[in-house]
C-alpha cells in the first residue's frame, strides 16, 4: 500500500512539473502553431531570477514568490522581444521558425554562461518550504506538493482566462479562424504579442519553480523542453484539457514504469509508448474541430 | 497576415524539434567516433632544435564538460608556468598550443590529430570523459604519440602511449569499498548511477567485491544522464533502507539527486552516501546544504594539510582569485605535467621511445602526497582518501589508505574479480 501511495505521489509530483513546463506551451506552440525552441531558455531564464532573487533577498521567506512574479515577467520579455523581432516574420514558416529560436536558444545559454558562469548555481529551498508532510504513512516532500499546488493553480488560472475573460475570446477567436477573427475587429496582432507574453511567462514561472528540485545550469532548459513537447503533442495540439491528462499520464505512467523496471528502461518503454499511441492518433487525445481548411 | 500552417506540418515540425533537443543535448557524452587514426604518422615531426619546446594542452574550453575541464586547463597553465620560470624541461621553455575540445570526442580525435602532426608537440595533456579518451587512444596509438589523461576513470585500459594521472578503479572505488566494511561495517548497499559506461563497469566491480565479502546489493538503479527525475529512485532507496548508497551519478543529476534525498528525510547519518564524483567544484552547484556529511572518494581535497599542497592552493587562489577551489582532476593535472618533466629529464631527451623507457619509477612530491609512475601500466601509485563534506564547501579525510597504492587497472591481484565484464 505505501509503495503504491509512494509512487501515484512520485508519478502526481512528475506530472506536475511537466504540466508546468508544458503549459506555457500549449499557449505558444498549441494555441499560435510557433514551435518555439527557445522556450526551455525562457525556463532557464526563471531559474536564474529565482537565484538572483535569492541572492538579493538573502534567506527572507518572501524570496520565492516574489521569483515567481518577476519570473513570469522576465520570461514574458524575453517572449515579446523574440515575437516582435523575430517570430512576427514567420509565423507562416513553421521549419524557419524552429531553426531559427534553435539558434536564439543558443545564444540565450551563451550568454547565461557569460553572465553567471558555467558551473551549476544553487538555489536553497527556503525554510517553510523544506522537510515532510506525512500522508497515509508516506513523507511527502513539502517543494514536491507545493509544485502540485503550483501547477494547478497555473492551469486553472490559464483556464479561467480562456474562457471567462475577453482577452480569452480574442485569443480563441484568432486560433480559430485568424481571417475571420480580424474581420470582426480583432486586432491580432496585439492578441499574438499578449499570448506570447503569457505563454512565455508560464515557462519563467516553471523555471522559478524547478530550482526546488534541481540545479541552475544554463542548460537546465534543454532537459525539460523535449518532454514539453511531447506532452503538448501527446494531449492534442491546442487542448488544455488534453495537455493536462497528457501530463498525468505521461508522470504517473513513467513513475510506475520506474519502480518496476529502472530509470533508463521507463524512458525507453515510455517513449515507445508515446510512439505507439502517436501511431494510433497522430492528432492526440484531443482534437481541434473547426471548418476551416487550413 | 495569413495562416498556412497545417496540423500536419506542425506535427512534423514537432518531431524535428524532438530530434533536434535530444541530439543537442545527447551528444555530449557518449559518441564513441575514432577519429582520423593517421599509421604512417608514426615518424615524429618534434622539433628539439631551439629554445623552446611545444606541448599541447586539449580541454573543453566550450560545450557541457567545459566547466569541469576549464578548471583542467588552468592547473596546467599553472604548472607550465611554474616549470617555465625555473628554467623549463631540460633547457627549453614550453610552449604552449592549447585547441579546445568543445566536449566531443570526435573533435577530441581530430584535435589531438592536428596538435601531433600539425604542431608538432612533444607531448599532450588532457581529455576528462571516457569517451573522449577512447577517441584519442587510437590516434596517439598510430602516431606513437604521448598523451597524459588527468581523471579518474573506470580502469580496464593500459596503453602505451596513454599515462593515466587520475585513480583507476583499485584506487578510488575498491579503498571505499573496504572502508564502508571495515570502518562503516556495512551489509547492505545500494547502487545509483548515471546511465553510462563508468558507473556500469563501476557497479559490475563493486557487485563483485560485495558478493565475495558478504555485502548484500539492495538496489542498482541507473539514470540517463541529466537526468532529474529523481522521485522513484530515491523511493526505491528509502524502502530498501541499505546501510549505505553508492552514488556513481555525473553532472546535474547529482543535484537533483541529493535534493529529493534531502526533501524525503535521508541524511548522511541515517543512511550516508558516498560519491565518486563530486568534488570540491561540484559542491556549491549541487548545494552544500545538502551534502553536509556526505563522503566522497579522492586521492586529493584541498585540505590536505602539507607544505606542498598549501602553497599549491596559495599559488592557484592568487592566479585564479580567492574564491577558485582545487580539486582532485585539477590536481592530477598538474602533476601529470611534472611526471612528464621528470620522465624527459630522467631520459634525457623528448623523444616518445626513450620517454616511455623511463617513465617506470619517476616520481613527484605532488599536493596529494608522493606518487611514482608504474613502468608496466603507466597508471601512477596514489594514497586513496575518504572525505567528509563540511559546511564550509570544502572536504576533509576522515580515513586514508596506508600509503600509495599500486595503480591495477585489471584488477588481477583482487581474488573476487572474475573478468573484464564491464
Amino acid at each position: 500500500m505505501e509503495t503504491v501511495v509512494a509512487q501515484v505521489f512520485t508519478g502526481l509530483s512528475s506530472a506536475s512539473v511537466l504540466l508546468l513546463v508544458a503549459i506555457g506551451l500549449t499557449l505558444t506552440f498549441g494555441q499560435m502553431g510557433v514551435i518555439n525552441m527557445a522556450h526551455g531558455e525562457f525556463l532557464m531564464a526563471g531559474s536564474y531570477t529565482a537565484f538572483v532573487t535569492a541572492s538579493i533577498l538573502r534567506g527572507s521567506a518572501l524570496s520565492l514568490p516574489v521569483a515567481l512574479v518577476v519570473g513570469f515577467l522576465i520570461g514574458g520579455l524575453l517572449g515579446i522581444a523574440l515575437e516582435a523581432t523575430i517570430l512576427r516574420w514567420m509565423y507562416d514558416r513553421p521549419l524557419d521558425t524552429l531553426l531559427v529560436t534553435f539558434g536564439v536558444g543558443l545564444i540565450l545559454q551563451q550568454l547565461a554562461r557569460d553572465i553567471f558562469g558555467a558551473p551549476a548555481k544553487e538555489v536553497s529551498t527556503p525554510t517553510w518550504l523544506s522537510g515532510t508532510v506525512p500522508i497515509l504513512g508516506y513523507g511527502f516532500p513539502v517543494t514536491r506538493l507545493f509544485i502540485i499546488a503550483l501547477s494547478a493553480l497555473c492551469v486553472a488560472g490559464l483556464f479561467a482566462m480562456l474562457r471567462l475573460t475577453d482577452l480569452g475570446r480574442r485569443i480563441r477567436a484568432t486560433v480559430a479562424n485568424r481571417d475571420l477573427a480580424e474581420s470582426l475587429g480583432i486586432s491580432t496582432r496585439r492578441t499574438d504579442r499578449t499570448t506570447f507574453f503569457i505563454g512565455s511567462g508560464l515557462a519563467g514561472v516553471a523555471g522559478v519553480a524547478l530550482t526546488l528540485l534541481g540545479s541552475t545550469g544554463p542548460t537546465v532548459g534543454t532537459s525539460y523542453i523535449v518532454e514539453a513537447f511531447l506532452v503538448v503533442v501527446v494531449g492534442g495540439i491546442g487542448q488544455l484539457k488534453g495537455t493536462i491528462l497528457a501530463a498525468l499520464g505521461i508522470g504517473i505512467g513513467r513513475s510506475f514504469l520506474e519502480s518496476w523496471t529502472s530509470g533508463s528502461m521507463a524512458q525507453v518503454l515510455m517513449l515507445l509508448a508515446i510512439v505507439a499511441f502517436l501511431q494510433i492518433r497522430p492528432q492526440g487525445i484531443f482534437t481541434t474541430t473547426t471548418r476551416s481548411l487550413a | 497576415m495569413t495562416h498556412f500552417i497545417t496540423r500536419r506540418t506542425l506535427a512534423a515540425g514537432a518531431v524535428l524539434a524532438t530530434a533536434l533537443a535530444t541530439s543537442a543535448c545527447g551528444a555530449k557524452t557518449d559518441a564513441t567516433s575514432t577519429g582520423g587514426t593517421s599509421a604512417a604518422g608514426a615518424t615524429s615531426c618534434v622539433d628539439t632544435s631551439g629554445d623552446s619546446i611545444k606541448i599541447g594542452f586539449l580541454n573543453s574550453l566550450s560545450g557541457t564538460m567545459a566547466i569541469s575541464e576549464t578548471t583542467v586547463f588552468k592547473s596546467l597553465t599553472m604548472a607550465a608556468n611554474e616549470i617555465n620560470a625555473a628554467g623549463g624541461v631540460l633547457g627549453k621553455k614550453l610552449s604552449i598550443v592549447s585547441e579546445d575540445g568543445a566536449s566531443e570526442p570526435s573533435v577530441f580525435a581530430e584535435k589531438a590529430t592536428k596538435l601531433i602532426q600539425k604542431d608538432c608537440v612533444a607531448a599532450v595533456f588532457g581529455g576528462w570523459t571516457s569517451s573522449s579518451r577512447k577517441a584519442m587512444l587510437p590516434v596517439f596509438e598510430g602516431n606513437n604519440a604521448l598523451l597524459f589523461y588527468p581523471v579518474q576513470y573506470e580502469g580496464l585500459e593500459a596503453s602505451k602511449n596513454i599515462f593515466y594521472t587520475g585513480a583507476t578503479t583499485n584506487q578510488q572505488i575498491v579503498p571505499a569499498l573496504e572502508w564502508l566494511k571495515n570502518e562503516k561495517k556495512i551489509t547492505s548497499i545500494f547502487l545509483v548511477g548515471s546511465d553510462y559506461v563508468f558507473p556500469r563497469t563501476a557497479n559490475a566491480i563493486i557487485k563483485q567485491y560485495a558478493a565475495a565479502n558478504g555485502i548484500k546489493v539492495l538496489g542498482e538503479e541507473y539514470q540517463p544522464l541529466g537526468s532529474t527525475n529523481f522521485g522513484s529512485v530515491v523511493d526505491k532507496v528509502k524502502t530498501a533502507g541499505a546501510d549505505a548508497v553508492f552514488n556513481t551519478l555525473n553532472g546535474d543529476s547529482n543535484v537533483a539527486f541529493f535534493k529529493e534525498y534531502k526533501g524525503k528525510g535521508l541524511t548522511a547519518d541515517s543512511m550516508p552516501v558516498v560519491s565518486v564524483s563530486i568534488a570540491e567544484e561540484e559542491v556549491p552547484g549541487v548545494g552544500v546544504d545538502n551534502l553536509v556529511g556526505q563522503y566522497t572518494a579522492w586521492n586529493y581535497y584541498e585540505t590536505i594539510d602539507t607544505p606542498v599542497n598549501k602553497k599549491f592552493v596559495a599559488d592557484f587562489k592568487k592566479a585564479n582569485g580567492p574564491k577558485a577551489v582545487t580539486s582532485d582532476p585539477m590536481e592530477a593535472a598538474y602533476t601529470s605535467l611534472y611526471l612528464w618533466k621528470g620522465m624527459v629529464e630522467k631520459a634525457k631527451s623528448f623523444k616518445v621511445a626513450d620517454v616511455q623507457a623511463a617513465a617506470g619509477g619517476v616520481s613527484f612530491d605532488a599536493p596529494e602526497g608522493k606518487v611514482t609512475v608504474n613502468g608496466e601500466n603507466h597508471h601512477i601509485a596514489k594514497t586513496a582518501l575518504i572525505g567528509q563534506i563540511h559546511d564550509d564547501g570544502l572536504i576533509y579525510t576522515v580515513w586514508s589508505s596506508k600509503g600509495p597504492i599500486e595503480p591495477d587497472p585489471f584488477l588481477k591481484g583482487y581474488p573476487w574479480w572474475k573478468g573484464a565484464t564491464g
